[in-house]
């Protein structure tokens, strides 16, 4: 039976769509509109939501007492360079398991996404002590290796998705006509797996750019990046919502920013290349 | 050169053994012909000689130097596959010019050598095109032009006509071959279509479970097939097989008539039937004869003029000479 979709029901579709898209944006916008009152409009009861006097004194006094800036630069290098090194890691070992798989291939793929299950505070003592005797802590490179190694299962994930869904003849075609492992991966894997490395690469990103737990832990001053700025105004007893509100909003937007024009790749990435 | 010989290969995935232990000699310029029905073991058989698949033992060796464990792109041979496996995100130019790219080839006699293969193959005005953007028979030919420019000391196809059309799949097999006279270069050739292989083959290796039935030039496979299965697998239609007093008669424990090789009667013959099926292919008509107590069906192939009627008594006259015999074992009998 073929079921046509009235307008009706193509209505209610599009709002409640709407609602719970909305309902997932509140808290973002409730933070925005936050960084643009006095703290006073920010705690009062009942809450103001539009009318109040904006105000971008938050920004002001944010921007002077934290260097914005460094906080900026130490998320891009952790972020990027984490995903970066996690690429240059993952891509060969998804090859592998995608194109030349053992019998063990299957458990070694859940294996590494069990990791994922452990909360990451049963390994922070550890990996604190490490830190410690090697003199990582409050450093880039060690947020970089720490934050690589606790997203490379979904890189690795992902990647072997992707490259499932290219035919294993055209990488033995390049091995015929002459290619070595290294070539095959550079000339033929990799461009023709473009979209879905991209996808990896922005998903990871972001997925770096937001973690708390081990940038909050590992850092102090020199290597701390927008997730500590943000902490750096929460106070336990809550007088500064429109200045955490202004930090906030300033660490989001440039991931929000970039998300927003990768869309696309976002979408293709969170669905694990279910779709083509 | 390119003499290719398999000393006691085998192969085994798992516990299925794919390929028992087997020899064959593929000598320098010769147009071999894998055939056999799909899981014959054929393709496995060249994926092997390609070095895309290990060897569970034995040797390979091409030109008298052992290659068993050579990787594939130091076998100094071509491959065309099925599905081409062209790469999708360069221009036909860049796919050609792959292998010299790989064998670090000076540029311009890169570019020499692309030009006179897409004029060969007329791939000239499709040289900066995508292959997503060209035709199944343009890509067969870009699969082609990327497996000649290399000059490789063999050839080796994939069933590479299957995702053609019929008329295409013509055209492409003489091209193939015209190319084989041009270049003399070895060529192994994997199908299941046994039209492809007698057209084109100076060799036919026929395999059966990995075993190899027979090897013969095609009309040695023709006039005088090893066993049944060769008798009934080369020939189209296929040869009729009788078995039991009919086969006695002849002292064989069955007996097979091409139906080419029975003329047909109204009116009197040596074997009585009745008219089943007639196919008319205009230059021939091939008729399905039954109830003739020797075989649930016999085929005749007959002048295509000739008129029968579903239902009519036939009379069939196979010629005696051209009757082939087979023992117990299935094997022949001279």
């Amino acid at each position: 039976m073929a079921r046509g979709i009235t307008n009706q029901r193509k209505a209610i579709n599009t709002a409640a769509a709407w609602a719970v898209g909305l309902l997932i944006f509140f808290p973002i916008l409730w933070t925005i509109l936050t960084s643009f009152k006095t703290e006073a409009q920010a705690i009062a009861d009942p809450p103001i939501f539009l009318g109040f006097n904006w105000t971008l004194e938050n920004y002001a006094t944010v921007l002077e007492r934290s260097n914005y800036a460094r906080f900026l630069w130490n998320s891009i290098f952790i972020a990027g360079g984490s995903t970066i090194l996690g690429l240059i890691i993952a891509i060969p070992a998804a090859w592998s398991m995608a194109f030349v798989p053992s019998k063990r291939t299957k458990d070694i793929l859940l294996w590494m996404l069990s990791t994922k299950m452990l909360p990451a505070v049963g390994v922070l003592y550890p990996i604190y002590l490490i830190f410690i005797k090697m003199g990582l802590l409050d450093s880039k490179i060690g947020l970089v290796v720490v934050l690589m190694l606790i997203n490379l299962p979904i890189i690795i994930w992902m990647l072997y998705t992707y490259f499932k869904e290219i035919p294993g003849e055209i990488l033995e075609a390049a091995r015929m006509d002459g290619a070595s492992l290294k070539e095959e991966i550079l000339f033929v894997l990799t461009p023709m797996a473009i979209p879905g490395i991209a996808s990896t690469l922005l998903l990871n990103f972001i997925l770096a750019w937001n973690e708390a737990f081990w940038t909050l832990n590992l850092t102090a001053v020199n290597a701390a990046p927008l997730t500590a700025f943000i902490a750096s105004y929460s106070s336990p007893e809550g007088l500064f919502f429109a200045k955490l509100s202004a930090a906030s909003t300033m660490a989001i937007a440039p991931i929000l920013i970039l998300g927003w024009f990768s869309q696309k790749q976002l979408v293709r990435g969170l669905t694990f290349g279910a779709v083509k | 050169m390119g003499q290719i010989q398999l000393n006691q290969v085998t192969k085994t995935f798992g516990n299925v053994n794919v390929i028992p232990p087997l020899d064959l000699t593929i000598h320098d310029g010769e147009f071999t012909v894998f055939v056999g029905p799909s899981g014959c073991g054929k393709s496995t058989l060249l994926r092997m000689i390609a070095g895309l698949e290990d060897l569970t033992t034995g040797s390979i060796s091409i030109d008298g130097v052992d290659a068993t464990d050579t990787p594939p792109a130091k076998r100094g041979l071509a491959m065309v596959f099925q599905s081409y496996a062209l790469y999708p995100h360069m221009s036909v130019r860049k796919n050609i010019a792959f292998p010299m790219r790989m064998a670090k080839m000076p540029e311009d006699e890169q570019n020499r050598r692309i030009e006179a293969a897409a004029k060969a193959l007329n791939l000239t005005d499709y040289l900066d095109r995508r292959p997503g953007q060209l035709s199944g028979g343009q890509r067969q030919r870009v699969a082609i032009g990327r497996a000649i420019v290399r000059e490789p000391s063999a050839f080796l196809f994939d069933e590479p006509l299957s995702n053609l059309d019929a008329a295409l799949r013509v055209g492409m097999r003489l091209e193939i071959t015209e190319m084989h006279e041009r270049l003399k270069t070895t060529m192994i050739y994997v199908t299941h279509d046994q039209v492809e292989a007698m057209t084109m083959a100076d060799k036919i290796v026929v395999l059966r479970a990995g075993i190899i039935e027979q090897v013969g030039s095609p009309l040695e496979l023709y006039h005088s097939p090893q066993n049944e299965f060769v008798a009934s697998f080369i020939g189209s239609p296929k040869m009729n097989l009788i078995k039991g007093e009919e086969a006695a008669k002849h002292g064989a424990a069955t007996i097979g008539i091409r139906p080419e090789h029975t003329g047909v009667s109204m009116t009197e013959g040596m074997w009585k039937g009745r008219v089943g099926v007639s196919e008319h292919l205009g230059s021939d008509t091939f008729i399905h004869v039954h109830d003739t107590g020797l075989a649930d069906m016999i085929t005749v192939r007959i002048n295509g003029d000739v008129q029968v009627k579903h239902g009519d008594t036939i009379y069939l006259n196979p010629e005696l000479d051209k009757l082939h015999k087979f023992g117990a074992d299935g094997k022949r009998i001279d």
